[in-house]
């Protein structure tokens, strides 16, 4: 009797437990990211005060290592079934995403389920577009953004008699700088390029309004074929090889290690990610401005837009209705103007919101920081199909193909024309892989 | 009763329980993953494994028709010649003069080992940091002789650059190997020799070098699958396969396409291919050079 009732009083108060555990449980979500430095310390920021800021949800951020490895850690994850609810891709692992079918859960799709109001219009097209589907349906949550700028060296520029204060527009304009910057021996390499698929051949193609790929550069549809042999590209790298013999374009390699060379003041000018700057203005002890991509001034409809680099955050599918309502609590914490603006401000990656664009310029912010709206006036203009963004499957395959033609072309083995060919050739025979792979 | 050598067990499951960890080890890490990368190979499959097709011997076909795998085989084989080569031969040299040296001979040995202790990827970043066209102090001497020095863009001399790295990491094991080697040698025989009048070239050639064979067979077998493997992080840290392909070895290549690409399909058919060059290696080394070996 006495064994019963103790039983039965274990019962109740194991029950009554369960049921208050169930009415305060805290949904708690994992978010992989591959942020270092100073932007990993303002991913955990943005985390705890999400987590102060209401009692349900609760979000980890968890540093996974570089792009390429977050997301091999997470396909690892999903194989094992414990991926993260939240995961951030770089942007060419975008049609990757896409074609997973069950492995993801649409931006749009987690938005809509949760009732959250989600008005796609807000952000800027230019980036929204990149992870946006033909239907206007955004797929994945655009987070940081940044796109191809040019640095140059005042100091350098000064010493070779040149006009520290304008920096040159077009490329004619580069070439003729990097020719006394050369002469005059105000630094030792004049001219270098960082990411030289993406500065040179993807955002360089936007920029003039020409296609990268087919069918809207393969926004349109899963089997585009690469155009990047067209004339204008193979003119341009052509010129670039002339160039690397001239002596005034030094190669560096195919990351930022050119950024390297600039900041160390042996390079006067540098293409690379907007996303620099930080690095940039703590590590160079010289002047240094940030100016618009140089373009040709003969193509017509150059310049349009540059094209973003960058990651996106993608929902994984295969979680619970709580956790998809953590969510997109948590991306519509991350899409409030003010949070959006400081982002930009502080990590020199785009405003992915028009309102957190508003908001910076009227703080003053570009005025006090001259250069840092370069990007921002590169990006907000209305895309065209062909400066949209470039989508295809084996992203990350063929621009190292594309890298390392370039470096036959940069050391002499091909021409131009040769390089590119023979890169597009490959290129293709990627993407039929890929297709062949993801068809259901 | 003719005493027993062989020492026994008493009861018939010990020795199994002892051998079974070292069994679990290897099938699990060993024969789970080949058997793995063996059943991916004839599949092609999207990164999150979703869309599972047999395609059968389609990975290998394509393999093969691929002009730029088969420049990996060239590529791998210069490698693992070199580094093999060049390791063996360079600390062979070194454990002959420590043999030798009378004064300060522990802190020449223990400073030959500590490479060792170098984690891989370690000794890239420190290699590039050496010879990086930029900021390296070995760069910068070498501009001043005159060399024009840019791996970044030079396919041989990035090369170089990894076969250095490379050679300088495995040189400390070889190093102790060798050294052992020469230790066990009876000095009588290297006497005996002397007073017949044989110089210190005929006494190595004709005596030290046979003698030494077991263990130059051992470390050729342990070079090989070194440079086969082992060096993948040396690479990755430093010229990551480039320039072009300059220094992409088979082993970088199973990890570039199925890591970074995702790839799994491609990727696991490389490894099978790789698992089978090992395999013969191992098998044509056991067969021809360890006859001519004399232990």
């Amino acid at each position: 009797m006495h064994g019963y009732s103790i039983f039965r009083r274990l019962l109740v108060a194991g029950a009554m437990l369960a049921f208050a555990a169930s009415a305060q449980a805290v949904t708690e979500v994992q978010f992989w990211h591959a942020m270092t430095g100073a932007n990993n310390d303002r991913i955990n920021d943005f985390a705890k005060k999400f987590n102060e800021s209401q009692k349900d949800y609760k979000v980890n951020a968890v540093f996974k290592g570089s792009y390429p490895e977050a997301m091999a850690a997470a396909i690892a994850a999903y194989r094992a079934g414990s991926a993260p609810a939240i995961l951030q891709v770089f942007e060419v692992g975008t049609a990757t995403m896409m074609s997973a079918k069950g492995a993801i859960k649409p931006v749009y799709q987690v938005m809509a389920d949760a009732g959250e109001q989600f008005d796609p219009k807000i952000y800027v097209p230019a980036v929204a577009g990149y992870y946006t589907n033909t239907k206007g349906q955004m797929l994945s949550f655009p987070f940081n953004a940044s796109t191809t700028v040019f640095f140059y060296n005042k100091d350098a520029f000064e010493k070779a008699g040149l006009d520290p204060n304008r920096a040159p527009a077009t490329w004619p304009e580069v070439m003729a700088a990097a020719a006394k910057i050369k002469a005059s021996g105000a630094s030792t390499c004049s001219f270098t390029t960082a990411w030289q698929s993406w500065v040179q051949l993807e955002s360089f193609s936007a920029w003039h309004n020409t296609a990268f790929a087919t069918k809207e550069n393969g926004f349109g549809g899963s089997d585009p074929k690469l155009l990047f042999n067209g004339p204008l590209q193979v003119k341009h790298i052509g010129n670039m090889q002339e160039w690397a013999k001239k002596g005034y374009f030094t190669y560096a390699g195919r990351k930022t290690e050119p950024e390297a060379k600039f900041y160390s003041g042996e390079c006067a000018m540098l293409t690379t990610s907007s996303a620099a700057y930080g690095t940039i203005k703590q590590n160079a002890k010289f002047k240094f401005a940030v100016a618009p991509l140089p373009y040709y001034a003969d193509v017509a409809g150059a310049p349009q837009n540059t094209i973003i680099g960058g990651a996106s955050l993608w929902v994984m599918g295969g979680k619970s209705k709580e956790e998809y309502k953590a969510v997109a609590k948590f991306f519509k914490f991350l899409s409030d103007p003010e949070r959006q603006a400081v982002w930009h401000q502080t990590t020199g990656y785009l405003p992915i919101t028009l309102e957190a664009y508003e908001l910076t310029k009227k703080s003053g912010f570009y005025d006090k920081n001259p250069g840092t709206d370069v990007s921002v006036k590169q990006m907000i203009v209305k895309t065209t199909d062909k400066s949209r963004g470039i989508r295809l499957g084996n992203f990350v395959q063929i621009r190292d193909i594309i890298d390392e033609e370039l470096e036959n072309v940069w050391g002499g083995k091909k021409t131009a024309k040769e390089g590119l060919d023979a890169a597009v050739e490959r290129g293709n025979e990627q993407i039929a892989k890929f297709t062949k792979t993801s068809k259901e | 009763m003719a005493m027993e050598k062989r020492a026994r067990f008493r009861s018939w499951w010990l020795p199994y329980a002892l051998i079974l960890p070292q069994l679990v080890v290897t099938l699990v890490f060993f024969f789970w993953p080949a058997g793995q990368a063996l059943y991916q190979s004839v599949f092609i499959q999207d990164a999150f494994g979703g869309n599972l097709q047999f395609v059968g011997l389609d990975n290998f076909r394509d393999l093969f028709n691929d002009e730029h795998y088969l420049a990996s085989f060239k590529v791998t084989a210069v490698f693992s010649v070199l580094v093999a080569g060049l390791g063996l031969s360079v600390s062979l040299v070194l454990a002959v003069f420590a043999d030798r040296a009378v004064r300060g001979a522990t802190a020449y040995k223990t400073l030959l080992i500590w490479p060792y202790a170098v984690a891989p990827a370690i000794v890239g970043v420190l290699w590039v940091f050496l010879l990086n066209p930029s900021i390296g102090i070995v760069a910068f001497w070498l501009k001043h002789a005159g060399v024009d020095w840019d791996y970044v863009l030079n396919g041989e001399q990035a090369m170089v650059l990894v076969v250095t790295a490379a050679v300088w990491k495995q040189i400390s094991y070889n190093f102790l190997f060798f050294l052992a080697g020469l230790q066990s040698i009876p000095k009588s025989l290297l006497e005996a020799a002397a007073i017949d009048g044989a110089g210190p070239v005929r006494r190595f050639a004709t005596i030290v070098f046979p003698l030494l064979s077991p263990t130059t067979f051992f470390l050729l077998v342990v070079n090989l699958v070194y440079a086969f493997f082992d060096t993948f992080a040396i690479i990755d840290a430093s010229t990551s396969g480039g320039p072009a392909q300059a220094t992409e070895i088979l082993v970088y290549k199973v990890y570039k396409d199925g890591f970074k690409g995702l790839d799994l399909g491609g990727s696991a058919a490389q490894s099978v291919i790789l698992m089978m060059i090992v395999i013969t290696l191992t098998v044509v080394q056991f067969r021809f050079v360890e006859k001519k070996v004399q232990y």
